[in-house]
């Protein structure tokens, strides 16, 4: 039974480009309080333009209504659990919103005089003190985007490593329950990638990772818990073998919710890993971004981090750009300050003993799911699960749709690879009990449904506004762009 | 929860995890703050940091006004909360204003097909001149000197471990324009891509289409990088150009030290195969009505893994929808009347000050600072609580007593008056 | 249902000889995995093609596979009627869904291949 939920209309809308009308608009300049220029004269009349053929013409009150009533077309946190395994859709706090929006912090600019910057340099050493502490890491560098954008700068800074010790290697190795940026990344760092498979713990093969590291081996890049919500119980040993010959450890550090005040990478051989501040530090995922990805190394890669390096000196703070053996920048500037500010904001209203706690409820989430789930659902592996569990059936597809006339978002489908019709279904921390409950009530019903009455289940989703989308229509002929 | 499970307490849901992994400390981090602490603490880094100052900075961030609905919008729970839209029927919000995003970057660019947005301009470039590459078949990328140094800066990062080699051209002294002498040096059969900057670092309006022609008679592409998108409503758009590759952070995205930004990326039609990023398109669904989704995937790193044009996974959703957002607003009529109030601004402070450059300039422009030093110069600004322009000598070491200056719709004529008093002119 | 006058590879294509040319396409099994078929590279008529290696890809909305040519030789003609309509490679992916045609420079290497019913009883172990 759908408990959820019920249908209530939703407003129609067309694009902007058709609802446009000539002379039009929704701004307001103040009057301009010198001369005017003629723009012609001044950059020459071949580099003027035309007007903006087909460009918006629209009032304030339909730019308002035209946004509002797209975004009641969409699923989001503040409606209700969104289960997406390895995604890490929890609760955004609204202070954090707040907080990024002061005054101060809002329209300070990157290269105004580093005197006048005394509080975001603040802000910044907090952050990377606090990051240091949770993953038991020596240094941190914010300027990284993206997870995956950290994950290239991670890779970038073993190659700066190695290379300083002469040999930068050849090949990084891949569990091949990673997360496909992990291989692009590789590739884009210049190395090859080596698959490894997992066990049928949903663990890494230690043995066959032994017999797979050489000196061409610059790396491994694991995730820690991986992609099956498994811990990988022999990190320890791995890194001991990645160590014993010469090459390093990288961690994603994705799942890093699972982990935050209950283990540290850093005290067991992890050399350097990325975290994604938009899963386990709460900054909003937007609907796919800006995320941020900060990397976090041991004290022998310190060196390597992207300029440039924040600085202190009884005088204050500063930005240090003489760095000799840095791999360089990733990005101009220092990062996505605003969502630093966010994730800044999450970990004090946490504070150490709140960290952990919300590491120990994502664990009790996931594994009260599973317990509830266990008994309807085929679960892919035994081993116990951290802060995701990962089912299996067949019509893992049909029954993530279905799920949406339940309420839910679906949790992530077919993922990872390894699994076939993998469910990955990762609770987070900020849901209650009541909210568990309702969705375990809908799977377990829906699983009934694919035994009693396969039809409803297959042709969903059946209550929203928008029916299944013919996304093959969409690849053969694109249309990218409105055509009038 | 704990019966259901079978545990007895929090611990034991871990317990299962091998001694030597575990921490059994306390993180060393401050116990939990109240929501006043918190916002208390920031009000106060925000004190440390300038205020209500006036700023002339630009060089890659600008200062523009943000219309309120901007954030009225993107603070929407629907938003602001939701996933990659990787579920279709409950994500069409989110595709919808990414489809009219991507629409209106063609209109702006005059490019064919513009992605769904990238981390910023600085990391859009290098991702042009890696996809120029796959395109052109060949390894050799050069690069104007006028374009963003810590752009080039990120270009150098993404290259080096490639074993892409990028050469960089000069600069006209007189206009500040790209030395098209220079570029004919570096640039032959084996030059992938020809990069510049327009308006470029020094504010100055480039000649692309003489550019464009040089580069396609060699076989090479244009990419075309602009981080000052105002200039758009009124320069025209850089039709010759086979990738664009810009930062959108002048449309209503706050300064913030530097990030979060939106970059873009857009090209001619027939590249799209090698556009990297998300992109979404047109379809219907089920009942025929007109729906979104994402699509080309395949060209994406969860599919193609190693293959894949990129690893760039997250766009810049909400960030993009601040300028989808703006671009609604302002529209056709608004955005060139702001353009046009940059350009009277920027021409009103500069054709008071010695410039460096002749070439035509947008609402950026190099002014010399003559006996002064652009320090000496900076700190009586401060005085006044301005914000002075940025000294060049730190990227361009023969760009002595040289200032970059920028003065958009918010410099006000009495600050302006106030920089060309304390400039000595 | 895999023709007995085709010879076919591991990897799922399939090649008729006729003369010095061979027609390639990919099997039937492999259209029906992949899915709907959106997007088909090809290589350029001209190119010469070495056998085993990948010589353009098929894609579907969440999948793509290369395409590893079964011979060796310059391709001399190339189906164009997929680049609008790639849906006809699901249709009839051993008629009309051709890919390339290739002029042998090593005729002796279709011979090699498998037979219909090595193929079918690879693919039976495959999908076991």
């Amino acid at each position: 039974m759908i408990k959820k939920v019920r249908p209530h209309p939703t407003q129609n809308e067309a694009l902007l480009f058709e609802t446009s009308s000539p002379g039009k608009a929704g701004y307001q300049l103040p009057e301009l309080d010198v001369p005017a220029v003629d723009p012609a004269e001044a950059l020459g009349a071949e580099h003027v333009r035309e007007e903006i053929p087909d460009f918006p013409e629209v009032s304030e009150v339909d730019v308002i209504r035209h946004f509002t009533r797209l975004s009641t077309w969409n699923y989001a946190i503040d409606l209700g659990l969104y289960p997406l395994g390895s995604c890490t859709m929890k609760y955004n706090p609204r202070v954090n919103e707040a907080v990024a929006r002061t005054e101060g912090l809002m329209w300070i600019h990157p290269y105004q005089p580093d005197a006048l910057s005394q509080g975001a340099f603040a802000i910044l050493a907090d952050l990377e003190k606090a990051l240091a502490e949770i993953t038991g890491m020596d240094a941190v560098t914010l300027q990284p985007a993206a997870g995956a954008h950290g994950e290239l700068t991670g890779i970038l800074l073993v190659r700066a490593a190695l290379e300083a010790q002469g040999n930068a290697r050849k090949r990084v190795i891949v569990p091949d329950s990673a997360h496909g940026t992990n291989p692009a990344s590789v590739r884009m760092a210049g190395y090859e990638v080596v698959n490894v498979a997992s066990n049928d713990r949903g663990m890494l093969d230690v043995d066959a990772l032994a017999r797979m590291v050489d000196e061409d081996i610059a790396a491994i890049m694991i995730t820690n818990p991986n992609t099956l919500g498994v811990f990988e119980e022999h990190i320890a040993e791995v890194a001991r073998i990645l160590h014993s010959k010469g090459a390093l450890v990288y961690m994603d550090g994705a799942n890093m919710n699972a982990l935050a005040g209950i283990s540290r990478p850093g005290d067991y051989g992890v050399d350097l890993m990325h975290l994604n501040l938009h899963k386990t530090f709460s900054t909003p995922h937007g609907g796919g971004g800006p995320g941020s990805g900060p990397v976090a190394v041991k004290k022998p890669i310190e060196p390597f981090l992207p300029l440039p390096r924040l600085q202190h000196a009884p005088s204050g703070w500063s930005w240090n750009y003489d760095r000799p053996q840095s791999m360089g920048r990733v990005r101009a500037f220092y990062g996505n300050f605003g969502v630093l500010v966010r994730a800044l904001a999450y970990i004090m209203a946490h504070g150490g003993d709140g960290l952990k706690r919300a590491t120990l409820d994502a664990l009790l989430n996931a594994n009260y799911l599973r317990k509830l789930l266990e008994s309807h659902y085929e679960i892919a592996y035994h081993a116990p699960s951290m802060h995701e569990c990962v089912f299996r059936h067949a019509s893992t597809g049909a029954i993530a749709k279905r799920l949406i006339d339940y309420g839910f978002h679906p949790y992530t489908v077919s993922f990872p690879l390894i699994v076939h019709g993998a469910m990955m279904i990762e609770p987070t921390e900020t849901e209650s009990k009541q909210e568990l409950d309702l969705f375990a009530d809908a799977l377990i019903s829906i699983a009934q449904e694919v035994e009693e009455n396969p039809e409803v289940v297959l042709a969903a989703p059946h209550s929203t506004r928008t029916t299944k989308v013919d996304e093959v229509a969409a690849a053969r002929k694109p249309i990218l762009k409105w055509r009038g | 929860m704990l019966d259901t499970i079978g545990v007895s307490s929090l611990e034991d849901l871990y317990a299962h995890l091998p001694e030597d992994v575990r921490f059994h400390g306390a993180l060393n981090i401050p116990f939990g703050k109240s929501e006043y602490e918190i916002v208390d603490y920031f009000r106060a880094r925000g004190g440390e940091n300038a205020n209500q100052h006036a700023n002339f900075l630009g060089a890659g961030v600008y200062h523009h006004y943000r219309p309120v609905l901007v954030d009225a919008v993107v603070s929407r729970g629907e938003f602001l909360t939701s996933y990659t839209p990787y579920q279709a029927e409950i994500s069409q919000g989110t595709l919808t204003a990414i489809f009219e995003f991507q629409t209106m970057i063609c209109q702006l660019t005059g490019m064919d097909v513009a992605n769904a947005s990238m981390y910023d301009g600085s990391t859009a470039m290098p991702e042009a001149a890696m996809m120029a590459m796959r395109i052109a078949g060949r390894n050799n990328i050069a690069v104007a000197r006028t374009v963003h140094p810590e752009y080039r800066e990120v270009l150098g990062t993404y290259t080096r471990h490639q074993g892409v080699p990028v050469k960089e051209f000069e600069y006209d002294p007189e206009s500040g324009q790209v030395d098209v002498e220079s570029l004919a040096q570096v640039l032959d059969e084996t030059t992938a891509a020809v990069i510049i900057q327009s308006p470029n670092f020094f504010g100055v309006v480039e000649d692309s289409k003489q550019i464009a022609e040089m580069a396609h008679a060699k076989g090479a592409l244009l990419v075309y990088v602009f981080t000052e998108a105002v200039s758009l409503g009124l320069l025209e758009p850089p039709r010759d150009a086979d990738i664009v590759a810009g930062e959108l952070q002048s449309f209503a995205i706050a300064p913030s030290y530097g990030g979060p930004f939106a970059g873009i990326l857009a090209c001619k039609e027939k590249y799209v195969r090698q556009l990297p990023g998300r992109l979404v398109g047109e379809t219907k669904d089920a009942n025929g009505n007109r729906a979104f989704c994402l699509t080309l995937a395949t060209r994406e790193q969860h599919i193609r893994r190693e293959k894949a044009t990129s690893n760039i996974c997250t766009n810049q959703a909400l960030i993009a929808l601040m300028a989808t957002v703006f671009m609604a607003l302002y529209g056709k009529q608004g955005l060139r009347e702001l353009a046009g109030q940059n350009l009277a601004k920027a021409h009103y402070l500069g054709e008071r000050l010695w410039r460096r450059f002749n070439g035509p300039y947008f609402n950026e422009f190099v002014a010399a600072t003559g006996v002064q030093s652009a320090e000496e110069i900076n700190r009586r600004l401060l005085g006044f609580q301005i914000v002075g322009g940025l000294p060049l000598d730190r990227f361009y070491p023969e760009l002595g007593n040289s200032v970059l200056l920028c003065c958009t719709e918010m410099a006000s004529r009495a600050d302006m008056d106030a920089v060309a008093e304390a400039f000595g002119a | 249902m895999d023709p007995e006058n085709l010879r076919y590879t591991k990897e799922h294509e399939w090649v008729r000889v006729e003369g010095d040319t061979g027609t390639i396409g990919i099997t039937f099994h492999a259209q029906k995995e992949l899915g709907d078929i959106v997007y088909v590279d090809l290589p350029k008529q001209g190119a010469v093609v070495q056998q085993g290696k990948t010589i353009g890809s098929v894609e579907s909305v969440k999948a793509v596979s290369d395409i590893y040519t079964p011979v060796s030789g310059e391709v001399v003609e190339v189906n164009g009627s997929l680049v609008e309509s790639p849906e006809i490679l699901n249709k009839d992916p051993y008629g009309s869904g051709w890919l390339v045609k290739i002029k042998l420079s090593e005729p002796g290497e279709a011979g090699q291949l498998l037979t219909a019913a090595e193929y079918q009883a690879y693919v039976g172990t495959e999908s076991s």
